[in-house]
């Protein structure tokens, strides 16, 4: 473990001097590495497993499915609301869990939309750049992919703090959070196929998508307007 | 009903000013012009059966007549490009405008080949009836999931309302490109861009998706 760990940090010193020199991102030669590991087993695993289950469960079960762990993630999006002092938007969530886990039958159905309770889109990461809290340096973890520093602490708290932890016996937990993630993934398949077609750079092309992305969510899609990236990025000699 | 008021509010001024009346598909507001336009590509697209077994050329062609007359294909590749627009000499200008182009269609058509049955929420639009660069905003509705904002940055122009981009979720498709543009013009000049695009639109052709 420690000597992968070791050659992962020999990898990065390496890789350091051949990066497009993005101040956001200043760990590129390691992130690329992680991203190309990531790429296997996505390839190989994650897409193969959610294309079967797209292929074997209906449309109509996998929305059931969708609603079902949306339902566990409404519990902290609302806390995560609490935090960031939307009240009326928290309370909303916590609205949506109450009529969804009962009227709803344990989540399946997602009845609080349609009765005017919208879902959000709430984590740790964007409660801490609520706070003000930087993004920090671009950052791909294995497996989970696209992150940064401040996101990444958020995902860490999301997922300890996820009421699924709390699901005994473990071989249970553990199928519940493989289905979780096999839906995420089935969700994501067209938006990966587009991915593949639209960008010259597949890396570059996520890693600003990304950027883009948790700006605006942090702030609930109405991000203030910023400095052009060509203003503040120096220019390299060559 | 906001719209309509801008509208009449737009036309009194126009005939107020003495300005000759403009051709109903220019006048359109722009909200209305993309609920139009997008609700008539979706229909098409329904009743198509060949676009819809997967057919992307009609597809392409689909959006070629359909949407592409309403998009400023010279302001988009312009700001993706940024600083080096100004570096490019005319025929070079020319050529990036024609593959950027040609990529943003496929990339579109990926993205309605994925539109299934999701509702649209057109949203009313909030600028005065003297704005010249609006924003008007969709939002795609599917059960389970936060809506998914699509915003479309416009512009009046002499020939209409004309899109100069795109943000999807909060993601700006100029934007996003032009880190990407920015690396290759560093890498190889504006010559190894236009290189770089046409090289990337061939692979599709072919089929298969290329890409680092």
């Amino acid at each position: 473990m420690r000597a992968a760990l070791v050659l992962l940090l020999l990898a990065a010193g390496c890789a350091s001097t051949s990066g497009d020199g993005d101040p956001r991102d200043p760990l590129e030669g390691v992130n690329r590495r992680v991203y190309r590991f990531n790429e296997v087993v996505d390839v190989n695993v994650a897409q193969p497993v959610a294309r079967a289950y797209t292929r074997v469960v209906p449309n109509e079960i996998r929305d059931r499915v969708r609603n079902f762990f949306g339902n566990i993630g409404d519990v902290f999006i609302g806390v995560n609301n609490f935090l960031q002092g939307k009240f009326e938007e928290g309370v909303g969530d916590w609205a949506r869990v109450a009529f969804n886990s009962t009227i709803g039958l344990f989540g399946i159905h997602d009845v609080a939309s349609d009765m005017g309770y919208e879902k959000h889109n709430e984590d740790f990461g964007q409660t801490f750049g609520r706070w003000g809290a930087r993004p920090g340096p671009y950052l791909v973890l294995p497996l989970l992919g696209s992150s940064d520093a401040r996101d990444a602490l958020g995902t860490g708290l999301d997922i300890y703090s996820d009421p699924m932890g709390e699901v005994r016996p473990y071989h249970l937990q553990y199928g519940l959070w493989a289905l979780r993630f096999t839906q995420l993934r089935a969700d994501l398949l067209d938006a990966s196929r587009i991915l593949e077609e639209a960008a010259l750079d597949k890396y570059v092309f996520q890693r600003d998508a990304y950027l883009q992305r948790r700006r605006s969510l942090v702030y609930d899609g109405h991000p203030p307007r910023e400095k052009e990236p060509e203003d503040e990025e120096p220019q390299k000699p060559r | 009903m906001k719209n309509r008021r801008n509208l009449v509010k737009a036309l009194a001024a126009a005939l107020l000013l003495g300005v000759a009346p403009v051709t109903p598909a220019q006048d359109a507001a722009p909200d209305q012009l993309v609920k139009t336009v997008t609700l008539e590509v979706v229909e098409l697209i329904a009743k198509d059966k060949e676009i819809r077994a997967g057919n992307r050329a009609k597809l392409v062609q689909l959006i070629d007549a359909k949407v592409l007359p309403h998009f400023n294909f010279g302001a988009m590749t312009a700001l993706a490009l940024g600083q080096n627009w100004n570096k490019a000499n005319p025929e070079q200008k020319k050529r990036l405008m024609e593959e950027f182009r040609t990529l943003l269609v496929r990339t579109y058509a990926s993205a309605l080949a994925a539109y299934s049955e999701q509702k649209l929420d057109f949203r009313p639009l909030r600028a005065k009836a003297t704005d010249t660069d609006v924003t008007v905003q969709v939002r795609v509705l599917q059960p389970g999931a936060q809506p998914v904002p699509i915003d479309y940055s416009m512009e009046k122009t002499a020939t209409g309302w004309k899109v100069y981009d795109v943000m999807v979720g909060g993601v700006s498709l100029v934007a996003n490109y032009r880190t990407e543009f920015n690396n290759v013009v560093r890498d190889s000049g504006i010559d190894g861009l236009v290189k770089n695009l046409s090289a990337k639109n061939r692979s599709l052709d072919s089929g298969a998706p290329a890409s680092k």
